[in-house]
């Protein structure tokens, strides 16, 4: 047995040593979202001028994030570049398993960084991510049918507008439905887009002592507002639909609205995958009357370098190519600037040839709208706006996020729902040891 | 007939097996013990104390564990009844003389090939979507509105899924069984003029109760481990969250290392009460 | 074939089979059909069947993004390696248990079985971190032992199940004439049990080929099979039938056509010792 497994070692060793002999490799992880993959086609320039060779990993958000923490979280140092959001950063951070980007060089300008995305990768006044793009919500919706419905859509609406414009636009007969949101279970999926619709309610998770608000009136309104709306006027089968699933419907001209990532709005607007590319328009993520808290988030996809790695210097200067001035020229150049990775530097909407782009003015409004660190109308001992930046977070997200997608299935009432969620979410708060 | 040398190389061999088995089950299995009586929460720093069995009380008292239990039942049940029932008359079908047996059996077995996770995707989008599956163009040619089927009809969707996949296995071991059935026994009880029903009743079926126990012993232990199919499509919601699912949850998304290991534990336990009760039939079955 | 049949039946019975077996059939023809589609294609409605313009451009854009060949590559490796590796240690086991049975072997044979029981998700943690301390992790080497490790009650079980049918009384011949344990094994068992063991190294193959868990938890780049190849087309932004339909049959193709070509093998052994 001893001999067999000092066998193993010694393979593995030769193996490791092996791969170590020829030029540096890093190993990437990332998400299979069209910017990630457009990164990784033009990556070759990056392996032209290093000499560093990249692998790739691309895997579907859910599988990535689960690789990913499961790797960072037993210091395993099977990635050298990680593709991380907005809430693992700081709390990952925190741990000491994130490496600092404070030694990026002064070209890559880190102060050029939005502020609103440099906050919410920092950990101590640290950036410990550099985004890769940023996101806030918006609204998205078909200039053509709220003509026809004879409705403008006011540029900051509120919730009332969207119900209104949402009924006027539903006709069935011919598959369109008003409005189309996510319903699919998940903290990244349903659960960001209900919890920003709490937070203009006037909703919170927690109060300031850790007790789930759940119970509230606040998230009774808002949930039930939310089922209404998606019943009402939403696509059928919405129970199952996250932002992919909204995105193809939308492209193929079956709703009417559509709140969600920003980012969204260049998919929408590209003619080559959208049948409906030059009817579309844009508003700032609703309110409700007499509130000021807008229904809108904040994202952002980043690269950071864990720990683990024995090739900081190397990961280093590959987050420093894909997050620079430098590659939003090269895709501009390559695919665009309607293609250009939004939402992560000032200098990009100070650009004259981006302004021209249709959403970009009204992406940088939905991402100064956003404040992580004052998410909701009560005070919270938490920052995220449409998540809470807690390990826990994930694990009752998830869950509580499956009694919604039940309610909009139609098996639960917003009250059942609402019930179920709360229970869960003191299991796990207790569980724990707050 | 054996000799003491022959036994004892006998053993030898049978060594290796054994002694790899045994630190595949131990090794971790100690491990997944020993986490599960520690507060282990890696996203807050790993160890964090001893807890007794607070772990396993607060698996069992949480409102989800016996709905997960339920659903595992279900889905493992429903998927052998359906395979089993399914395969007993495609495996008399594909014994009937015809033309093109061979080609038949080959697309009969092909599902087996495919791996969980392909055929998971593959249902769920392209079948069971609600806008763009084909299943829903078939009920809208039909002027019906659509089963929205992973929401309404998830246990079934899930259960039709899996089924599918391991068909093949229960067809293929039971067409074996029935091919080695005394034809002449049969053609006998046909010129009695036995009605179909009673020949099935009284000689095939208690010809194949050997291979139904076994293609039951076989996929049940697959069944309960079902992952992938899930993975893909529901993500344990509308009901479909089964034992291995529930530990998923609290392993990997909730990052609860310690209340996690407890469950593996639960579910370690189950999973041999089950198989014990299973291998009774089986054992007493390998005796005949 | 003693039993006579009428025309008519034999008919009758070839279409309801051909029925059948198109009808199971037809998801994997449905994949492999709308992977030569256009996205616009591949969710028109009414669907088109045949007749369309046959494209290869989602086969292109999957090359492109992906190293299939890699991929492939490492399936290939993992899945024959570990049911070499698990074969080795199998076959004198079941060998053992099969002609030298003891008052244990049937515990033995059903414990064994049920070291498949232990929930993989339960021991992750355990084992990523044994990988990690024997730097494992990412590598074909540990791939290739977990998968032995896992099937190898399977194996065990098929051969054994196998082996216990060869007659007693041919051994005691050998015997007799002087053969000693190696050419016993090797003239007389191995000719007799080769379809018990080409089935089990085929079934064993497809196992493995298609376990989905360890080989996309254990796996970043260097070691990573088909499984995690298309664990990037689930799902991601825009439509994306077509090119998920091309990474799924550029996924299944290897193996099916495997099995296809050795079924008469798979179903010549695959009996589990069902059949007495």
């Amino acid at each position: 047995m001893r001999l067999g497994r000092s066998l193993v070692a010694s393979t593995a060793i030769a193996l490791i040593a092996s791969s170590g002999a020829y030029a540096q490799t890093l190993t990437i992880a990332t998400v299979n979202n069209g910017d990630m993959i457009r990164m990784q086609g033009l990556s070759s320039e990056f392996t032209e001028a290093t000499g560093i060779e990249l692998e790739w990993v691309i895997l579907e958000e859910n599988i990535l994030r689960q690789r990913v923490t499961q790797d960072i979280a037993t210091s395993g140092g099977q990635f050298d570049v990680m593709t991380i959001g907005m809430y693992e950063a700081p709390i990952w951070a925190e741990r000491s398993w994130l490496v600092s980007l404070d030694d990026l060089p002064e070209e890559y300008d880190i102060n050029d960084i939005l502020p609103a995305m440099r906050a919410g990768l920092s950990f101590e006044d640290s950036l410990y991510a550099a985004p890769f793009y940023g996101e806030s919500s918006m609204v998205m919706y078909r200039t053509d049918l709220m003509e026809a419905a004879g409705l403008e859509m006011p540029e900051e609406p509120t919730w009332d507008d969207i119900a209104a414009a949402a009924e006027a636009m539903t006709d069935r007969d011919n598959g369109i439905n008003g409005i189309c949101m996510r319903g699919r279970a998940g903290w990244g999926e349903n659960m960001a887009f209900i919890t920003t619709v709490a937070n203009s309610f006037g909703a919170r998770w927690f109060d300031e002592d850790w007790n789930a608000q759940l119970d509230s009136p606040e998230w009774l309104e808002a949930v039930t507002f939310y089922n209404d709306l998606i019943q009402n006027y939403g696509p059928s089968g919405a129970a199952n639909n996250g932002f992919n699933e909204n995105l193809t419907l939308f492209q193929q001209g079956r709703c009417g609205m559509w709140i969600d990532a920003t980012v969204a709005a260049s998919f929408v607007t590209n003619p080559n995958d959208s049948t409906v590319a030059d009817s579309v328009g844009f508003a700032l993520a609703p309110n409700r009357e007499g509130l000021d808290k807008r229904a809108n988030w904040l994202w952002a996809w980043a690269l950071a370098i864990p720990a683990s790695t024995q090739q900081q210097e190397a990961a280093m200067e590959f987050i420093n190519w894909a997050t620079s001035k430098e590659y939003l020229e090269l895709v501009a150049e390559r695919e665009g600037w309607a293609n250009v990775p939004p939402g992560s530097r000032t200098s990009l909407y100070e650009n004259e040839e981006y302004a021209q782009v249709p959403f970009a003015d009204m992406t940088l409004r939905s991402i100064n709208a956003a404040d992580p660190n004052n998410p909701t109308v009560d005070p919270v001992p938490y920052v995220g706006i449409q998540f809470v930046a807690i390990p826990e977070w994930a694990g009752i997200g998830t869950s509580a996020g499956q009694e919604f997608s039940a309610m909009v299935a139609g098996q639960l009432t917003p009250e059942q729902a609402l019930a179920r969620a709360q229970a869960l979410v003191t299991d796990e708060m207790e569980a724990a040891g707050y | 007939m054996s000799t003491k040398a022959s036994r004892s190389a006998a053993r030898l061999m049978l060594a290796p097996a054994v002694i790899l088995l045994l630190g595949w089950m131990l090794v971790p299995l100690t491990l997944t013990l020993i986490f599960s009586f520690q507060r282990f929460l890696p996203m807050r720093g790993g160890f964090q104390g001893w807890v007794g069995f607070e772990n396993y009380v607060r698996f069992v008292t949480s409102s989800a564990f016996w709905p997960s239990v339920q659903a595992t039942v279900v889905i493992v049940g429903g998927v052998l009844l359906i395979t089993v029932t399914l395969g007993i008359l495609l495996a008399i079908l594909l014994d009937q003389p015809m033309w093109g047996q061979g080609v038949v059996r080959i697309l009969v077995i092909a599902p087996f090939f495919v791996m969980p996770t392909v055929s998971g995707l593959v249902w769920k989008n392209m079948f069971m979507d609600p806008n763009n599956g084909l299943l829903s163009h078939l009920w809208r040619f039909f002027g019906a509105d659509p089963i929205i089927w992973l929401s309404d009809a998830s246990m079934l969707s899930i259960i039709l899924i899996v089924s599918w996949q391991w068909l093949p296995f229960a067809t293929l071991i039971l067409l074996t069984a029935i091919q080695s059935l005394d034809s002449e026994q049969l053609e006998a009880a046909e010129m009695d003029g036995a009605p179909i029903l009673s020949r099935f009743w009284h000689i095939i079926l208690p010809h194949l109760s050997r291979a139904i126990t076994i293609v039951i012993l076989i996929q049940t232990i697959f069944l309960l481990a079902i992952f992938a199919e899930i993975f893909v499509t529901t993500q344990g919601s509308f009901g479909t969250r089964t034992l291995t699912y529930l530990i998923f949850q609290r392993v990997l998304e909730s990052q609860n290392v310690g209340l996690g290991s407890a469950g593996g534990i639960y579910a370690v336990i189950l999973a041999n009460i089950f198989a014990l009760f299973l291998m009774r039939i089986v054992g007493k079955n390998l005796d005949r | 074939m003693a039993r006579t049949v009428t025309t008519q039946r034999k008919i009758v019975t070839t279409l309801v089979a051909w029925g059948i077996g198109l009808l199971i059939f037809f998801p994997i023809l449905w994949t492999i059909l709308t992977s030569f589609k256009t996205e616009a294609q591949a969710i028109a409605d009414p669907p088109v069947w045949f007749f369309f313009d046959w494209t290869l451009e989602n086969y292109r854009v999957v090359q492109e993004r992906s190293n299939y060949s890699r991929f492939l590559w490492n399936s290939i490796i993992i899945a024959g390696g570990s049911t070499l590796l698990g074969m080795i240690v199998a076959i004198p086991a079941a060998w053992s248990m099969a002609f030298v049975p003891s008052a244990q072997t049937k515990n033995i044979l059903l414990w064994m079985l049920s070291t498949k029981m232990l929930p993989a998700v339960g021991v992750l943690y355990p084992i990523y971190l044994i990988f990690i301390q024997l730097g494992l992790l990412d590598t074909r080497v540990g791939l290739t032992i977990v998968l032995m490790l896992i099937n190898l009650p399977i194996m065990v079980w098929m051969l054994y199940t196998y082996f216990k049918e060869i007659p007693g009384e041919i051994l005691e011949a050998a015997r007799m004439d002087g053969a000693g344990l190696r050419e016993e094994i090797l003239f007389v068992l191995t000719p007799m049990a080769i379809p018990g063991i080409a089935s089990t190294i085929l079934l064993n193959i497809i196992l493995a080929w298609n376990e989905a868990f360890w080989t996309l938890n254990l796996t970043a780049a260097r070691a990573a099979p088909l499984t995690a190849f298309i664990a990037s087309y689930s799902s991601p932004e825009g439509l994306f039938y077509a090119k998920l339909s091309a990474a799924s049959t550029m996924a299944i193709a290897p193996i099916l056509i495997l099995g296809w070509f050795s079924q008469k093998q798979l179903v010549r052994g695959l009996t589990f010792g069902a059949v007495k």
